[in-house]
């Protein structure tokens, strides 16, 4: 154990905790507005098929990244039809774009798995790199991490500092409040289930134009709901869910490592931790009685003025 | 020949029902109108399938047979030569065309497992009066079983299974469907109507250790291995001592992903294989990724399944590959001769079931040869991959000295040999 071993953990940790960052910035987001969308592994699954077929035909991937965003704000514009139009149960709507957005990109994809894509490489810092250690953690990258560096910094000076922010914070807390203050609820809450599902779709982006250069069936792999186990990790703060995102990736890369190190514990075992993980964070976030950080309105329906 | 339906109908299947719930079904009832799809003489073998005539033939409420695209002379002379006592293998020879089936656990691809698989369909295609169709991405279990099952319901002569998984239902439905013959890959499971199938894999496995061991510089090899079961564990170890036999310093490195096709978590295992200093990397997966990985950092890998030097064309150096086209063939000429196809094939290098791709141009010519005349040893049966004396990781004895490894004992094998540093569990 060694900073041979620890300093490519480390930026292994990053580039794998990149694409759960990205849809647990898009589902905080969300469900700040106080619209939980339980649909995030099917609108990973769409942007990342989405942005690999555009990249593909286009050849840019910079093309590919927007059109994987824009194709998760789509689709988590159905359940914006569900939730905010018709008023449909949000629990039921979410878990149904999942399945509908997963079966759909396996059908979709089909005809493009194992072609490969032009896609993100690594682009190094200019003088940040050359930094020890952190250099090496986190600028030796592609550019789509550093962008996710600046999200969750955006997102909390938008929530804090923004009379928009404050606007969906209130959305997300107590409607009444937010309508009798003037405030357009219903068009609140369409713009934290768009720029949420587009933060997803980025996330699904990540996974096939810059961490693989594939598309395939699965390729999301549960991401999307370690993703919703992160938002109650990270308390719904954005800073907090880097930590949380890093950490995630951090154990996934650390068990591969241990096992080309030449460990003899059953890899059976160490394929657990992720997993295992997750089950903690929830079970420690709860003990910590820190659910009472979740919007106070999330989950629940506005009805609409007459 | 106006009224030919109703009367033949009511003599020929008088202790059936008109709308049969067996795989021959004969007519269904839609608002009163019978539908004709299919007819049968014989309870359970003898039949005839007519796919012009979905007309309705004959209206049950006014009882008036309606002669909407019925039968032609020829056919109706054809039911009658049936009847007269043809066995129902003369009907097929009759009609020489013959339906295969094939069905994949995974979607084609243009690499990987099923692509092999579909790449020997193609040359069963291609043969004089076969039709060949194919289920892709079909899960293990129930789900196989419909899909097996609905094969044998459209009259297939024949079906291949190509994972392992399919091995229980396939037995089911072999039961239900005699007259079908049934083949399925990588399982020990045969009856009277259904052999299996697989490759000796690990021969090519040997001979990519072997090209493998000669190009490292680090004297370490990583290996990302799907699931530690027998076929992987044997092809590590038959790639470990190849790899040996041109470099005795060499280590070979596992890491288990426990997935057949994730390019995300085969890239980080691969990833973690190049870290700890793997300069070639090889793999028992069916994604291209771990290829990639090996590309980006400039070092050597080895494919598998297919050539996949489309994927790395820079570290590339060789894939151990399928190739079932030889073999498929084979055994469809046997089941069109009526022979018995229901035992266990294990082929290897001598049938050309599989093989190794081209080697890249990075590899010296020296050692091309050398792995050229391996392998004709191998085919020819001169040399064996698995030759005691060979001792296990904690240096037991596993095959005695002189002593070749048992087929049992490859089947069944649960152990690495010396070199190889990781767990099988």
């Amino acid at each position: 154990m060694s900073i041979e071993f620890f300093l490519p953990l480390l930026a292994a940790a990053v580039q794998s905790g990149t694409p759960v960052l990205y849809a647990t910035l898009g589902e905080i987001f969300t469900e700040k507005s106080g619209v939980l969308n339980l649909g995030v592994e099917g609108i990973m699954m769409i942007g990342a098929l989405a942005a690999f077929v555009t990249t593909m035909l286009s050849g840019s991937p910079i093309l590919g990244f927007l059109v994987g965003g824009c194709a998760g704000a789509v689709l988590s514009g159905i359940h914006g039809l569900v939730c905010l139009v018709f008023q449909g149960n949000q629990v039921v709507s979410g878990l149904a774009l999942t399945i509908f957005g997963v079966g759909l990109a396996d059908y979709l994809g089909t005809p493009y798995i194992g072609q490969a894509a032009p896609g993100f490489n690594p682009l190094p810092v200019p003088i940040l790199s050359k930094i020890p250690f952190l250099g090496s953690v986190f600028f030796n990258h592609d550019s789509l991490v550093y962008i996710s560096y600046i999200i969750p910094m955006l997102m909390w000076l938008f929530f804090r500092y923004t009379r928009w922010g404050l606007g969906l914070r209130a959305v997300g807390e107590y409607p009444p409040a937010a309508i009798a203050g003037g405030l357009r609820v219903i068009s609140y809450r369409w713009v934290g289930i768009l720029v949420g599902g587009c933060l997803v779709g980025f996330g699904g982006a990540y996974l096939s134009l810059a961490y693989t250069h594939l598309w395939t069936n699965g390729l999301s792999a549960g991401r999307g709901w370690i993703a919703v186990a992160l938002v109650i990790f990270a308390f719904w703060d954005p800073m907090r869910a880097m930590v949380g995102a890093y950490l995630f990736g951090g154990v996934m890369a650390f068990q591969l490592r241990l096992q080309a190190a030449g460990t003899h514990v059953p890899s059976s075992l160490l394929l657990m931790l992720p997993y295992a993980l997750t089950v903690m964070v929830l079970v420690f976030s709860s003990w910590k009685g820190q659910g009472t950080e979740a919007p106070a309105a999330l989950g629940v329906n506005i009805e609409p003025p007459d | 020949m106006e009224y030919w339906n109703i009367e033949h109908y009511g003599r020929w299947n008088a202790t059936k029902p008109i709308t049969s719930t067996g795989h021959h079904s004969i007519a269904s009832e839609v608002n009163g109108v019978l539908y004709f799809r299919s007819f049968l003489f014989d309870t359970n073998t003898l039949f005839l399938y007519s796919s012009q005539l979905k007309k309705p033939c004959y209206n049950l409420k006014d009882g008036v047979a309606t002669n909407q695209g019925g039968l032609t002379m020829r056919k109706i002379i054809i039911v009658l030569v049936f009847l007269c006592g043809f066995s129902w293998s003369l009907a097929l020879a009759a009609d020489s065309s013959i339906n295969i089936g094939f069905v994949y656990v995974s979607p084609i691809g243009d690499a990987g497992w099923s692509y092999a698989h579909d790449q020997g369909r193609l040359m069963v295609d291609a043969m004089e009066g076969v039709t060949t169709s194919f289920v892709e991405a079909v899960p293990e279990g129930p789900d196989s079983e419909r899909v097996m099952l609905n094969m044998a319901r459209k009259e297939y002569h024949l079906i291949f299974a190509t994972s392992y998984g399919y091995m229980d239902p396939m037995l089911k439905v072999a039961k239900q469907f005699p007259k079908t013959v049934f083949m399925h890959c990588s399982g020990f499971k045969t009856a009277k109507n259904m052999g299996n199938y697989f490759g000796r894999m690990y021969q090519a496995r040997y001979l990519s250790g072997m090209v493998a061991g000669a190009m490292t510089k680090t004297n370490i090899l990583g290996y990302v291995a799907a699931f530690p079961i027998p076929e992987v564990i044997r092809g590590i170890n038959a790639f470990a001592l190849g790899a040996q036999s041109t470099n005795p310093n060499v280590d070979i490195r596992v890491v288990w992903t426990k997935t057949w096709y994730d390019p995300a978590t085969e890239k980080e295992a691969a990833k973690s294989l190049l870290d700890v200093g793997a300069d070639v990397i090889a793999q028992h997966q069916d994604s291209p990724s771990p290829q990639e990985a090996a590309q980006e950092r400039g070092v050597y890998s080895v494919g598998y399944n297919s050539d996949m030097s489309k994927f790395a064309p820079k570290s590339h150096l060789c894939a151990p590959i399928w190739n079932w086209g030889p073999f498929y063939k084979e055994i469809v000429e046997k089941v069109r001769k009526g022979e018995k196809v229901n035992k266990a094939y294990w082929y290897g290098l001598d049938h050309g079931i599989v093989d190794l791709s081209p080697m890249g141009k990075m590899v010296p010519q020296d050692v091309k040869k050398r792995v050229l005349a391996k392998k004709n040893d191998i085919a020819s049966g001169k040399t064996k991959v698995f030759v005691g004396p060979l001792k296990d990781q904690n240096g037991k004895l596993r095959i005695a000295g002189g002593k070749l490894a048992s087929d049992q004992e490859l089947l069944g094998m649960t152990w690495f040999v010396q070199g190889v540093i990781g767990t099988t569990q």
